[in-house]
């Protein structure tokens, strides 16, 4: 097998607070190939986007630090690069859409400026031939009439075209992995399809590997390859998508899947109930202790999972960081 | 069917929406069309007015309207109207490269300091403390005394002590604008720090920086008239706070070689603060309606 694209090893991300240093990313590890689109699902606060800014190297500053572990871009480590090498990597090799489409574009310059500016920063591109290919990439992302929305201000467009644009920007050098950091949370459920629909076909064509962060256990099983169950800071479940959404070995999972009606089955004239995971995410100060986090909400704890921290435990292609992995 | 996409969309820039909302402001309208007046009687004046305003051209205290001088005679028999003129020009002048002496050190000062924190902003807000504490007359009268009643001197003098309020609203509006989404978004694309600052938050701090500009050009032709009239002036340049100066002495006797210019001080200043207003309406996002 050949090296993957990104892999993060046994990686620690910490969080400066008042109560002293608590871990928001635990032990984590994965890997992308390239081309592949990788899920994480989980709740907020589970350190989803930690994850993403880590790899981006954007955790805020005096806050959030790498503590442990690597992030292994092409066998380079993004967590030891200096500045200038980092942001040759951002936007270019890997690049970001972010949740917020109302407010992630600069509202003082036109789409097309915004588009152009990338091009040039990273592929020393001239004025024109920036502007030529800003409005074909504006075309990609299917915005009708491309040549005249290109010197729109962000303001002209609605949200669904916002994140259009953004995609347009951060796919301009086509770059190797995209993060897209809960894409369409903001958007209403037809432009939400649209976007995601939009993704995949990007992602095919030009090859980009796609980091998806999302809740939305739907849009999981419709664009991702495999997917990283997050619970609180700690991966709970990883693995390709079919198995883990058919058989999850991790209560968690099981939760998340049990709240989303027509995953369960086909839609047919029973109407089962949908169950909820009761409860709330622990506080951040206990992410660090030695047992498994879920156990207060889990209906198969035992005195052992309040006790000592789950070891993954593989199931072919799939891990599950839980005592009970096999009972379920 | 035409599709909603298809209809193309209203082509209004930023700029065409405060232009808008800068006429719905009828005072600010009137200021700027004075302020306008007055900056073409500063560049087209003296070529229609020509001659040099020092010269004595009629005995001293000749009242306005008198042996056809329209503003009269001061106490070394200058044409006021002349002295008025020219002095048009230098009055601008200052105020405006004041307030550009201003904003420069305002907008580095605030700008480094609401974009780096830290030890950065420490040591520069202490700076911008040390220099809102000094009382503002004292310290340009000190400098000016020091290094001489030049323009440059006077101007740079203004400038030294205006800049602390400028530095503070760019540090504020650096402070909330760093954290938006699309500086992040920005620097997730790789921008440089420098960059960062000048072509991706500043433009969008602009706004109430202009506002301020344009009320400090207004209060730097003040300010140059208190030094001017205290006596720390220029006596080889004619501006209007110069001239109130020199005939300070003679206020009773001939009252009117001290009110016209202080008249044409006061209705310039009124003009650009109707115009500062003006483009606070016009820059304010929370002023327009859409």
């Amino acid at each position: 097998m050949t090296e993957p694209l990104l892999k993060i090893e046994n990686l620690r991300i910490e969080l400066a607070l008042r109560s002293g240093q608590a871990p928001v990313i635990d032990d984590l590890s994965l890997e992308l190939n390239a081309g592949e689109t990788l899920s994480f699902v989980g709740e907020s606060g589970c350190g989803k986007s930690m994850t993403a800014l880590a790899i981006m190297g954007l955790l805020p500053e005096k806050v959030g630090s790498i503590a442990q572990g690597r992030i292994l871009f092409q066998g380079n480590d993004m967590a030891q690069m200096n500045s200038s090498q980092l942001r040759a990597i951002r936007g270019n090799e890997i690049s970001m859409i972010f949740q917020e489409p109302m407010t992630s574009l600069n509202p003082v310059y036109t789409v097309g400026e915004q588009i152009a500016e990338v091009l040039r920063r990273h592929k020393g591109m001239n004025k024109r031939d920036a502007w030529k290919r800003a409005i074909e990439l504006l075309d990609a992302v299917r915005i009708p009439n491309a040549k005249a929305r290109i010197s729109d201000y962000p303001h002209q467009m609605s949200g669904g075209q916002r994140q259009r644009v953004m995609i347009a920007i951060a796919l301009a050098c086509s770059p190797k992995i995209l993060i897209a950091d809960e894409p369409t949370t903001a958007l209403d459920v037809t432009v939400q399809a649209q976007i995601f629909d939009l993704l995949r076909d990007l992602g095919r064509e030009t090859g980009t590997a796609i980091i998806l962060i999302t809740h939305d256990m739907g849009a999981v099983a419709e664009m991702a390859d495999r997917m990283v169950v997050m619970y609180a800071g700690r991966k709970a479940e990883y693995g390709p998508v079919a198995p883990v959404i058919s058989h999850p070995r991790h209560p968690y999972t099981k939760g998340l899947i049990s709240c989303v009606p027509h995953l369960l089955a086909e839609l047919t004239e029973e109407r089962p109930d949908l169950t909820e995971v009761p409860g709330i995410v622990p506080s951040l100060d206990s992410f660090g202790v030695d047992a498994c986090l879920f156990a207060s909400r889990c209906y198969l704890a035992d005195d052992k999972c309040r006790s000592k921290r789950p070891p993954e435990i593989v199931f072919g292609d799939q891990s599950s960081a839980c005592w009970k992995a096999d009972q379920i | 069917m035409t599709q909603i996409d298809d209809i193309p969309a209203k082509a209004r820039s930023p700029f065409s929406e405060a232009s808008e909302m800068f006429r719905r402001n009828h005072a600010a309208v009137a200021g700027l069309v004075v302020l306008l007046l007055i900056v073409a009687v500063a560049i087209i004046g003296p070529m229609v007015y020509p001659g040099d305003p020092f010269d004595m051209v009629w005995v001293p205290f000749t009242p306005p309207g008198e042996e056809g001088y329209l503003m009269g005679t001061d106490y070394l028999g200058r044409d006021l109207l002349s002295l008025l003129i020219h002095g048009a020009k230098v009055s601008l002048t200052i105020g405006v490269s004041a307030a550009v002496v201003t904003v420069s050190i305002g907008i580095t000062v605030g700008a480094l300091a609401g974009f780096y924190r830290g030890w950065v902003e420490e040591l520069l807000m202490r700076l911008t403390e040390f220099f809102q504490v000094l009382p503002t007359l004292l310290f340009s009268m000190v400098i000016v005394s020091l290094f001489g009643a030049s323009l440059f001197m006077i101007t740079l003098a203004i400038g030294l002590v205006s800049w602390p309020a400028v530095a503070r609203i760019t540090r504020a509006e650096f402070m909330r604008i760093r954290e938006l989404e699309y500086v992040t978004a920005a620097r997730a694309g790789g921008v440089k720090n420098g960059k960062l600052i000048f072509s991706v938050i500043l433009p969008n701090a602009l706004p109430p920086i202009i506002v301020q500009a344009a009320l400090m050009v207004g209060s730097a032709i003040l300010f140059e008239a208190g030094l001017s009239f205290l006596g720390l002036t220029d006596p080889n340049v004619a501006s209007w706070g110069q001239i109130i100066g020199s005939n300070r002495e003679y206020i009773l006797d001939a009252s009117y070689a001290v009110t016209v210019p202080g008249v044409a001080i006061f209705i310039t200043v009124l003009a650009i603060s109707l115009v500062g207003d003006g483009l606070n309406d016009a820059l304010n996002p929370k002023l327009r309606q859409r």
